[in-house]
C-alpha cells in the first residue's frame, strides 16, 4: 500500500516536472540552402535570430534539406523532438509540412510560400511582387539596349508573379523594353546561375535580375560592366558598381509575431501575405549608379503600393498574344495570383509546362 | 550568332573543372581504384583555394593549396583503402560527404567575400588573330593547363614505361605484384594524383569560374566527372571530348533559353547529360575495345597474400 503511493507519488512528481522542463517554448526551422547563401535562406535565419534575441527561445535549424522525401524525414524528426512551432521556409515542402502535421497535431507548423493549410499548419507569403515592380520601374529607366534578363529557378507561380510584376513596371515607363527569360532549374546553383548570366548579357541584355538564391549573376554583371539587382538580401559586396538595389526579405518581424502567438497560446491557422506596407519586403539602398530622377520614380512607385493607391497587378494588363485580360480599374486576386500562369506581354518566350 | 565567342568563352570555362577532375580520376582508376570521393576532393579543392587567395593574395599559392587539399583528401582514402582494405566504393562516398562537410565548416566565415578571379594571360602575338586569337590564346593559366595535361597524361599512359606499369597494375594486380612492382605504392600515387586533379578543379571553380565561396559550390560535378571518365571509356582524349561537349551544351542550352527557343526548360537541362552519354556511348560501342580499355581490377581490393 505504501509502495503503491510512493510510486503514483514519483509518478506524479515526474510528470509535473517533465511538463515544467517543456515549458519553454522550442522553436525549429528548415531551410531549403545553406545559410551560407547569403540570400534566401540566410534572411530566413536571420530571422530566426531575431526571435531569439526579442523572446529569448531555443531555436534549432536545419540547413540544405532537399525538397521531397528527405523534407519530411526532417520535419519528423523536429516535431518529435519537443519543438513546438516549425517554420519550413520553401515551397516543395509543401507536401511534407502537410503530412507530418496530420501526425503531430500539437505541433503548429508555418509554411512559407505555400497554399495548403490546416488547423495545425499556417502559410506565409512576402510580396515580392510588390518589390519587383520596384525593380521593374528603375529598369525601364536604366536600360539601354531596351532587353532585359531574368534568370528564373523554377516555372511556379510565384516566379511567374515576379516576371510579370516586373515587365508590367518595366514596359509602364518603357514599353519598348522586353525580358528575356532562362531558367536554371535550380534556387541555387552559383555556376549555373553565373552562366545563365553570361549568355543573357551575350544576348544584349544590359540588365539582369534573378529569382535565383546566389549571388553569382552579380558577379558576372560585375565584371562585364552591366547593371543587376541582388535577390533576397543585399548583394552590394559582390557587385558594387553593378547592384542598383535589391529586394530584401525581412521575415523577423512576423517570426517573432508567430511565436509570441504560439507562447501567449493565441496561435491561429491563417495565411499571411505581406509585403512592403508590413516591412516584409523591403528595398536595399540605391547604388551609386542610380540618377536621382529614377531614385525619385522608384520611391514614387514604393509609397504608391504601400498607401495602396497602385496594386502591381492593376489593369489594364495584356497577355502575350496581346489580348486584353484584365481590364483597366480592375485588379487581379490575391486567388489568382497564387496560381499563375501566364506570361503578360512583353516577356519573350513560353513558360515551361 | 554574334554570342558564338562569349559564348565559346563561357563554355572553355565551364569545362576545365570536369576536365582536370575526370583526368585525375582517369588515373586513379587506370590504376584500378575507384575513387567516389571526387566530389568531396573537388570542394575541398575549391574551399582552400580561396581560403588561401583571400589571406595571401596570391594566386600561385591559391592553386597550390587547393591542389594540396585535394591530395590531402586522397591520402585519407588511400590510407583506409589500400591500408586498411577499405571497401572503395564506401569508403569514397563517405569521403565525399567529409568533403563537402568540412568544407562548409572552414567556409563559414568566407561566406559573403568578393574575389574578381584569377586574370586572363594573353600570349604576346598569337593572341591577336581574330577568332582563334581570342578564343585559344587568350585563357587564364589553368585553362592553359588543362590542356597541358591532357597531352602530359595521354603521353605519360601510352608512351613511357611508367604508365604501362600503372595500366598493368589496373589491369591485374596480381601479376603486377608477381613480377615485383609495389601495387600499393603505384596505387597510391595514382590515388593522390587524382585527388590533386580534382583539388585543381575545385580550385577553379572558387578561383576562376565563379569566384566565390558558397556551400557545395561544385554542385554534381565530381559526379558528372565520375560518369565522363567510364562513358569515355578510360581514354584520355574522349575525357577531353567530354568534357568540352558537357560543358559546351550546358552554356548553349541556357543562349538557346534566352533566344526563346520553345523547348522546356526541364528537357534543356537534362541536354547535356543525354547528349553526352549518347556521343560517348557510340563513339564508344566496340565491345572489345571497352575490354581492352577498362582496366581490369578496378574496384577489386589488393591483398598480396592471395
Amino acid at each position: 500500500m505504501l509502495r503503491k503511493s510512493l510510486f503514483s507519488l514519483l509518478l506524479a512528481a515526474g510528470i509535473a516536472l517533465a511538463g515544467n522542463a517543456s515549458a519553454e517554448t522550442k522553436v525549429g526551422f528548415v531551410y531549403v540552402g545553406p545559410i551560407g547563401d547569403h540570400g534566401y535562406s540566410y534572411q530566413h535565419d536571420q530571422g530566426r535570430l531575431a526571435v531569439e534575441k526579442a523572446l529569448g527561445v531555443k531555436t534549432t535549424y536545419v540547413e540544405s534539406v532537399p525538397e521531397g522525401a528527405d523534407a519530411e524525414r526532417v520535419i519528423r524528426q523536429l516535431a518529435s523532438s519537443g519543438h513546438d512551432i516549425i517554420f519550413t521556409t520553401s515551397f516543395g515542402f509543401m507536401n511534407p509540412t502537410v503530412k507530418v502535421a496530420k501526425q503531430f497535431k500539437n505541433v503548429k507548423f508555418e509554411h512559407a510560400t505555400g497554399y495548403k493549410r490546416a488547423e495545425n499548419v499556417s502559410t506565409y507569403c512576402a510580396r515580392f511582387y510588390e518589390g519587383r515592380a520596384v525593380l521593374g520601374t528603375i529598369a525601364g529607366k536604366m536600360t539601354k539596349s531596351n532587353v532585359v534578363g531574368y534568370i528564373g529557378s523554377f516555372p511556379i507561380p510565384e516566379v511567374i508573379r515576379g516576371i510579370d510584376s516586373f515587365t508590367l513596371a518595366l514596359r509602364k515607363v518603357n514599353p519598348k523594353a522586353t525580358v528575356k527569360v532562362v531558367w536554371v532549374n535550380s534556387w541555387f546553383d552559383p555556376g549555373k546561375e553565373g552562366d545563365a548570366a553570361k549568355a543573357l548579357i551575350d544576348q544584349g541584355v544590359d540588365i539582369i535580375t534573378q529569382h535565383t538564391d546566389s549571388p553569382a549573376p552579380l558577379q558576372v554583371a560585375e565584371s562585364r560592366g552591366v547593371y543587376a539587382f541582388g535577390q533576397a538580401s543585399d548583394m552590394k559586396a559582390f557587385a558594387p558598381k553593378a547592384q542598383l538595389t535589391a529586394i530584401v526579405d525581412d521575415w523577423s518581424a512576423y517570426y517573432i509575431d508567430r511565436v509570441k502567438a504560439v507562447m501567449d497560446g493565441t496561435w491561429k491557422s491563417a495565411d499571411a501575405w505581406y509585403g512592403l506596407k508590413q516591412e516584409m519586403v523591403k528595398m536595399a539602398p540605391y547604388g551609386d549608379a542610380v540618377p536621382d530622377d529614377v531614385r525619385k520614380l522608384a520611391d514614387e512607385v514604393k509609397q504608391s503600393i504601400i498607401d495602396g493607391s497602385f496594386h502591381p497587378f492593376q489593369g489594364p494588363i495584356k497577355n502575350q498574344k496581346g489580348e486584353l485580360v484584365v481590364q483597366a480599374g480592375e485588379v487581379i486576386s490575391d486567388q489568382d495570383l497564387l496560381g499563375l500562369n501566364w506570361y503578360v506581354e512583353g516577356v519573350e518566350g513560353s513558360i515551361p509546362k | 550568332m554574334d554570342f558564338f565567342i562569349p559564348a565559346m568563352l563561357t563554355i572553355i570555362t565551364a569545362a576545365t573543372p570536369l576536365l582536370f577532375a575526370a583526368l585525375g580520376e582517369m588515373v586513379t582508376e587506370k590504376s584500378g581504384v575507384l575513387n567516389l570521393g571526387v566530389e568531396g576532393m573537388m570542394v575541398s579543392g575549391a574551399i582552400i583555394g580561396f581560403v588561401a587567395v583571400h589571406s595571401s593574395g596570391s594566386v600561385t599559392i591559391a592553386i597550390l593549396a587547393g591542389i594540396l587539399a585535394g591530395a590531402f583528401m586522397a591520402a585519407i582514402f588511400a590510407l583506409f583503402v589500400l591500408t586498411f582494405h577499405a571497401s572503395q566504393v564506401p569508403t569514397g562516398l563517405a569521403l565525399t560527404i567529409f568533403g563537402i562537410g568540412l568544407s562548409a565548416l572552414i567556409g563559414q566565415s568566407m561566406v559573403g567575400i568578393a574575389y574578381e578571379g584569377i586574370p586572363k594571360i594573353s600570349i604576346p602575338v598569337i593572341s591577336a588573330i581574330p577568332v582563334v586569337g581570342t578564343l585559344l590564346f587568350q585563357q587564364d593559366f589553368l585553362v592553359y593547363l588543362s590542356i597541358a595535361m591532357v597531352a602530359a597524361i595521354h603521353y605519360f599512359l601510352n608512351k613511357t614505361r611508367a604508365g604501362l606499369i600503372l595500366r598493368a597494375v589496373g589491369d591485374s594486380h596480381d601479376a603486377a605484384h608477381a613480377i615485383g612492382y609495389s601495387v600499393v605504392r603505384i596505387r597510391f600515387m595514382a590515388i593522390l594524383f587524382g585527388g590533386a586533379m580534382a583539388g585543381l578543379g575545385g580550385a577553379y571553380l572558387s578561383l576562376a569560374y565563379s569566384p566565390m565561396w558558397v556551400e557545395q559550390m561544385t554542385a554534381g560535378r565530381g559526379w558528372i566527372a565520375l560518369a565522363l571518365v567510364v562513358f569515355a571509356c578510360w581514354r584520355t582524349m574522349r575525357v577531353l571530348l567530354g568534357a568540352y561537349l558537357f560543358g559546351g551544351i550546358s552554356i548553349l542550352q541556357l543562349h538557346a533559353q534566352a533566344l526563346g527557343i520553345g523547348i522546356p526548360s526541364q528537357v534543356m537541362s537534362m541536354l547535356p547529360y543525354l547528349a553526352t552519354i549518347l556521343v560517348l556511348v557510340i563513339i564508344s560501342r566496340d565491345l572489345s575495345k571497352i575490354k581492352l580499355n577498362a582496366p581490369a581490377s578496378l574496384g577489386r581490393p589488393f591483398h598480396p597474400s592471395r
